[in-house]
């Protein structure tokens, strides 16, 4: 019984926070909100066993990657203001009607779930420390060692083009062409 | 076909080592040394020498790294397209980005890394490594279209890219979850394998998820109504990145579709009707808006998206031989496209040019055989004999013919109709156009001269003989399982 409050509390808080982390127009309390929506979700991870899972989680995106976000936020200084674009009334609407005819069809999908078709599945890897630290190394160093070594040059990837589009050319100080 | 099997082997994934290496190469050695000449020359080198090892792997299917790279014929031919166009692209590319003072080594390596991350779509059945070869392809190629940082539209095309980019990314992870909850692999092989069990399990998961990656594929490659980006994306870009994005991505979005849809989904006969509305409207909706533009950069990019309808009727048409319909199409496609963008990215390398295609008058009087070349892509991109884009175009209407397609078929020939005033205007341009000023003229370089004899080459050799190389499309299916 407890487990199910806190599974629903805990759903409500991620979902919730998400959906506050993008109506906000501050990007500081946005990146707030992903916090507390993230933290929700390992608490999640946490209620299936994978502790390890929950653990990285808050460790790696709370406390690494958010930080960050915040940090460049506060170097450049941005500020609610600068995202108030003019929105016209007919894109606003559009956006509206089509993210409500996606959260329908969300919906459905979730009603019409066949969940206990797959539990063979999930309970076959529940039985052994599923979502501890030596079944995610062992995963992560055979079956999926090709995709998380891709990962480590989507990374370098993204660096070097990050330094490309923020360094500030010669022609550019010269006024250029 | 026995495919052979091994867990870890550095020789399956050799080509994109050494372009992944060579990348890197440049990116240091960029940093010291001042010539960029020498970088463009590296960057050259290494895409050769990927090509010419990606050539040893055709017709010994390999698989490795437990099951998430797959070298067959397929990803074999598509990685052929894909170096060939990142050769192209920097052959035309050098004199535009001097010209425009945007000469700097990383465009070198970023074009590296986008190519490589083309290969990694193509080579694999696993929806995470194609999720993230699209990344490491899309990544660089938000950051080449906005290179021009001193130009308002190469940021507005950079910053839109990007949005978009990732906007698309987010459908694909999406319905990559949900595949993964109603399958409980990434696997489109095991996907396939237990696909009745799966279709009667859970059946709406699994069409959800499908439809949610084509959408993000439809993004990619500019299927209407995923298309809206396109045309301002490819008139910010700098020219020879436009030349690019028109064939790399899109052939790499293609290469991962149609895997996807051989593989993953061959028995979702449903999902016919949905590759049959986007081709139709993917093929109007491009024809008709490129007759409205006077910017040739727009124009093509309308052109693309039409191209992309074409190849979705094989799509639609499923099949095999559709399928290497497709793929040879896309081949031919590569030839005549860059070719045509080579010429305009001659134009506009010019210092004020803004690619009106008013600015090509007069083409003809000053270089006649340039624009004898020009007219050729034209008629190839138009679907003239004896140019490949007649056959490519040949081959995939016969097949939807003989799949049964017919009223597809017919909107496709009359699409291709309208195509022709268009491309044509182009070519009157160059012949008859009287240019308002003397007609300033455009400079040549060795490389330049390369890459425009290997497109005409290509884009006659595919229409001739056709034969040849349509067994080699054929040679490159993948066997179905």
């Amino acid at each position: 019984m407890l487990e199910v409050v806190i599974f629903y509390l805990s759903a409500l808080i991620a979902i919730g926070g998400a959906v506050l982390m993008i109506a906000q127009r501050n990007p500081v309390a946005s990146v707030l909100y992903l916090i507390v929506s993230l933290a929700a979700q390992a608490v999640l991870y946490i209620q299936l066993s994978a502790l390890f899972v929950g653990a990285l989680l808050i460790i790696v995106y709370a406390g690494a990657i958010l930080v960050l976000f915040l940090f460049v936020i506060m170097l450049l200084n941005l500020r609610g203001e600068h995202f108030e674009g003019q929105d016209q009334k007919v894109g606003r609407i559009t956006k509206y009607v089509l993210s409500g005819l996606f959260f329908i069809e969300l919906v459905i999908i979730v009603r019409q779930l066949a969940i206990p078709a797959r539990t063979d599945i999930v309970s076959a890897q529940t039985a052994t420390d599923f979502g501890g630290v030596e079944p995610v190394a062992e995963l992560l160093y055979t079956k999926y060692l090709f995709p998380f070594e891709l990962t480590s040059v989507l990374l370098l990837v993204a660096v070097v083009g990050a330094v490309v589009m923020a360094r500030r050319e010669k022609s550019e100080k010269q006024g250029g062409v | 076909m026995d495919i052979r099997s091994a867990a870890i082997d550095l020789g399956l994934i050799s080509p994109e080592i050494i372009i992944l290496a060579s990348a890197m190469v440049v990116l240091l050695l960029g940093t010291v040394l001042k010539s960029r000449g020498l970088m463009a020359f590296l960057s050259l080198l290494g895409l050769v020498v990927g090509l010419v090892l990606v050539l040893q792997q055709w017709s010994q299917p390999q698989s490795g790294y437990y099951g998430m790279v797959l070298k067959d014929n397929f990803s074999v031919f598509f990685s052929v397209v894909f170096i060939m166009t990142a050769i192209i692209t920097l052959l035309m590319a050098r004199d535009y980005l001097i010209a425009k003072h945007i000469d700097r080594h990383e465009f070198y390596t970023l074009l590296m890394f986008s190519t490589v991350g083309m290969m990694l779509m193509a080579g694999s059945t696993d929806l995470v490594v194609i999720f993230l070869g699209l990344e490491i392809m899309s990544v660089p190629l938000y950051v080449m279209a906005g290179m021009n940082k001193i130009d308002p539209k190469s940021n507005e095309s950079g910053i839109k890219y990007f949005m978009i980019g990732a906007f698309a990314s987010s459908f694909l992870v999406f319905g990559i979850a949900l595949l993964y909850g109603a399958s409980g692999t990434t696997d489109l092989r095991r996907i396939m394998a237990d696909f009745s069990f799966l279709k009667m399990q859970s059946e709406l998961l699994l069409y959800s998820g499908a439809l949610l990656v084509m959408t993000g594929f439809a993004f990619k490659v500019a299927a209407v109504p995923f298309h809206m980006w396109v045309p301002d994306v490819y008139e910010g870009a700098p020219t020879p990145v436009t030349g690019f994005f028109s064939v790399g991505p899109k052939a790499a979005g293609f290469a991962a579709l149609l895997r996807i849809c051989v593989y993953g989904f061959s028995g979702m006969a449903e999902l016919t009707a949905v590759f049959w509305l986007l081709a139709v409207l993917t093929m109007v909706v491009g024809n008709v808006l490129a007759i409205f533009q006077n910017n040739i950069k727009r124009m093509l990019a309308y052109s693309s998206i039409a191209h992309a309808g074409y190849i979705l009727v094989a799509l639609t048409a499923g099949g095999e031989g559709a399928v290497s319909s497709a793929v040879y199409y896309l081949l031919a496609y590569m030839f005549f496209n860059l070719g045509g963008f080579t010429i305009v990215t001659i134009i506009d390398s010019r210092t004020g040019s803004n690619s009106q295609i008013d600015e090509i008058k007069g083409l003809a009087g000053r270089h006649p055989y340039l624009a004898s070349l020009l007219a050729l892509f034209m008629f190839a991109l138009a679907g003239f004999p004896p140019t490949a884009g007649f056959m490519g175009k040949f081959y995939i209407f016969s097949e939807a013919v003989r799949n049964g397609f017919v009223w597809l078929t017919v909107i496709a020939v009359m699409n291709s109709l309208v195509s022709v005033f268009y491309y044509l205007r182009v070519v009157v341009a160059a012949f008859f156009g009287k240019p308002d000023q003397e007609f300033s003229p455009v400079s040549f370089s060795p490389a330049l001269f390369i890459a425009l004899l290997v497109t005409a080459v290509g884009t006659l050799a595919l229409g001739c003989f056709p034969g040849y190389w349509l067994e080699l499309s054929q040679m490159s299916m993948f066997p179905i399982i």
